[in-house]
């Protein structure tokens, strides 16, 4: 029992040294940065975070960021949710192979998917937009919300549904009024990682955006001026950039655990 | 019933059109062309192929991104799922640990990078003066092993919460009447894990190892910003000399004939793992 609390604490060390690196750098001005290791900054300044929230581009790309993230995760909760229900419920041709297809897409190499996405994007006309960014997003969101929550689905008994339907609820009703509540903590896991991965994506969110919605990732990079980085903003960046999916985190603590785990496999 | 099924499937399906479907197409399409950017393109059948696999610095690249999936796999899996095994199970403490492996995932992935390139920069970083200490002359930019080191911790720095946290999510369906029934058996802790808990984990580590199958593959952006690929080729991912090819102003063909290339060895890769994970287990009745 000890040996577990101490290799847990020993982790937790060590998942937040480079953390604490990023707070304490983003607390220093330039010249400190530069010039010394120091543990805890001997200049403490908010100048960093400051600059961020005066600068008109940087709040623009945080909202930007925003804006494509929640679209991202209406689209894909509501296209996954009926999928999932399909595949937990019924069994159909070829369903053990689509279950797998669709998982594939997610390892799509984002990398070498930026030309075409931009192509197909520019074609239809949405190139630069939020809607655009939140739609390639898909690529690898969908998939994995559709996994999680067949996971969840299938831990409910089917006799559930069928009780419902002698009752004399039709679909709709007992979705929303038996399904739905079921279901929500797994709405809430599979909403908090398409969060995760949709904020932190770089490669699609950067080719399909140019001036009017850059996000944030990119205005990250983008601030490498001609002295080099400026270090402290980008950190300061780094740490306001952690925070919203923390809060998200901690809102759904109780649904990761009620936990996921029946299900096709 | 079958209908209703695809019925069902329609919203997600044209989602998967739209980010996955099209551009694959046009990938493949790429492929067999030629196609410098501006230039009319011209069909070449599968000579990018050709081309792709007598490239030594591809194939160098694949043997090197099979070893890193490899080695993380190796740390994030097992350590993951210790970390899900020995956190506490409610509380005030269950809370802090959450939020606290949600730090390193909720990172986007170039800050990630520019983290760990502060971190371990060879004047000021805080892992050079760590290594100093004992001696060791740590030089990330210098050294093939440093370097090497320093993208497989940061990888197992990143994603083992996000194993962690999966797993966790999976050992709590598992009910106590489970842990009792083993206990009266008789069962050993080892034995426990063996026959109850693993077994009840199937569906979360096939997702854990997919993901991160998969993800490890697609790293990009943390690399490209601490090592840059080097020293030489030690830490050139296929993604970062795919796209090197794809975006650079040369021939689109071949980065796109790369890519493909790059997509059947992940497919076939998970595909093994995900036909194992489903059949592992099967025989002893002890699933489900």
């Amino acid at each position: 029992m000890n040996k577990k609390k101490i290799g847990l604490i020993l982790f937790i060390f060590f998942l937040l040294v480079p953390v604490y690196w990023m707070v304490n750098t983003s607390f220093k001005d330039n010249t400190e940065i530069l010039s010394k290791r120091t543990w805890l900054p001997e200049t403490f300044t908010f100048r960093n975070y400051v600059h961020i929230f005066t600068t008109q581009g940087w709040r623009d790309s945080f909202i930007n960021s925003f804006t494509y993230v929640a679209i991202n995760v209406i689209l894909v909760i509501v296209a996954a949710v009926p999928a999932a229900y399909a595949f937990s419920r019924w069994r159909f041709r070829g369903d053990k192979h689509l279950f797998f297809w669709l998982f594939t897409n997610r390892m799509a190499p984002g990398a070498t998917f930026m030309i075409p996405m931009f192509q197909l994007y520019s074609n239809i006309g949405l190139f630069d937009t939020t809607l655009a960014v939140a739609l390639a997003h898909c690529l690898f969101n969908l998939p994995l919300a559709i996994w999680i929550l067949e996971g969840f689905m299938s831990g409910i008994p089917k006799e559930l549904d069928e009780t419902a339907f002698i009752d004399g609820y039709n679909f709709s009703s007992f979705f929303r009024k038996i399904f739905f509540p079921l279901i929500k903590p797994g709405i809430g896991v599979a909403a908090f990682f398409c969060f995760l991965f949709s904020w932190t994506e770089l490669l699609l969110a950067k080719i399909l955006t140019g001036i009017a919605n850059k996000p944030i990732v990119v205005t990250l990079t983008a601030s490498l001026g001609a002295e080099g980085w400026d270090w402290g903003v980008l950190t300061a960046a780094g740490v306001l950039t952690m925070l919203p999916g923390v809060a998200l985190l901690y809102f759904i603590r109780n649904y990761i655990t009620k936990g996921f785990s029946m299900g096709r496999v | 019933m079958r209908n209703r099924a695809w019925l069902f499937l329609i919203p997600a399906l044209f989602l998967v059109s739209l980010s996955a479907f099209i551009p694959l197409m046009t990938v493949i399409n790429y492929s067999l062309h030629v196609l410098f950017p501006g230039s009319i393109p011209q069909f070449v059948g599968f000579e990018n192929y050709v081309d792709v696999l007598h490239d030594p610095t591809f194939m160098g690249t694949i043997k090197t991104q099979c070893w890193f999936t490899f080695q993380v796999l190796l740390f994030e899996i097992p350590l993951g799922l210790g970390i899900a095994l020995a956190m506490p199970k409610k509380g005030r403490w269950l809370t802090f640990t959450l939020v606290i492996l949600g730090f390193p995932l909720l990172i986007p992935y170039n800050v990630i990078g520019i983290v760990w390139r502060v971190f371990t920069r060879a004047d000021l970083g805080v892992i050079p003066a760590f290594f100093a200490r004992f001696g060791y002359s740590y030089r990330p930019v210098e050294h093939a092993v440093d370097a090497w080191w320093t993208v497989v911790v940061m990888d197992i720095w990143h994603w083992v919460p996000l194993v962690a946290l999966l797993c966790f999510a999976g050992l709590q369906t598992i009910p106590d009447a489970f842990y009792q029934a083993a206990k009266i058996d008789g069962a050993s802790t080892w034995a426990t894990f063996r026959r109850v808990t693993l077994p009840k984990l199937r569906y979360v580590l096939t997702i854990a190892l997919l993901l991160r199958t998969m993800d490890s593959f697609n790293i990009y952006s943390e690399p490209y910003i601490v090592t840059g690929g080097g020293p030489g080729t030690t830490t050139l991912f296929m993604s970062l000399y795919t796209s090197s090819q794809a975006v650079g102003g040369f021939d689109m063909g071949i980065g796109a004939a790369m890519s493909v290339v790059y997509l059947f060895i992940i497919l076939i890769l998970c595909y093994t793992l995900y036909t194992f994970m489903v059949n592992v287990g099967r025989g002893g009745g002890t699933t489900r």
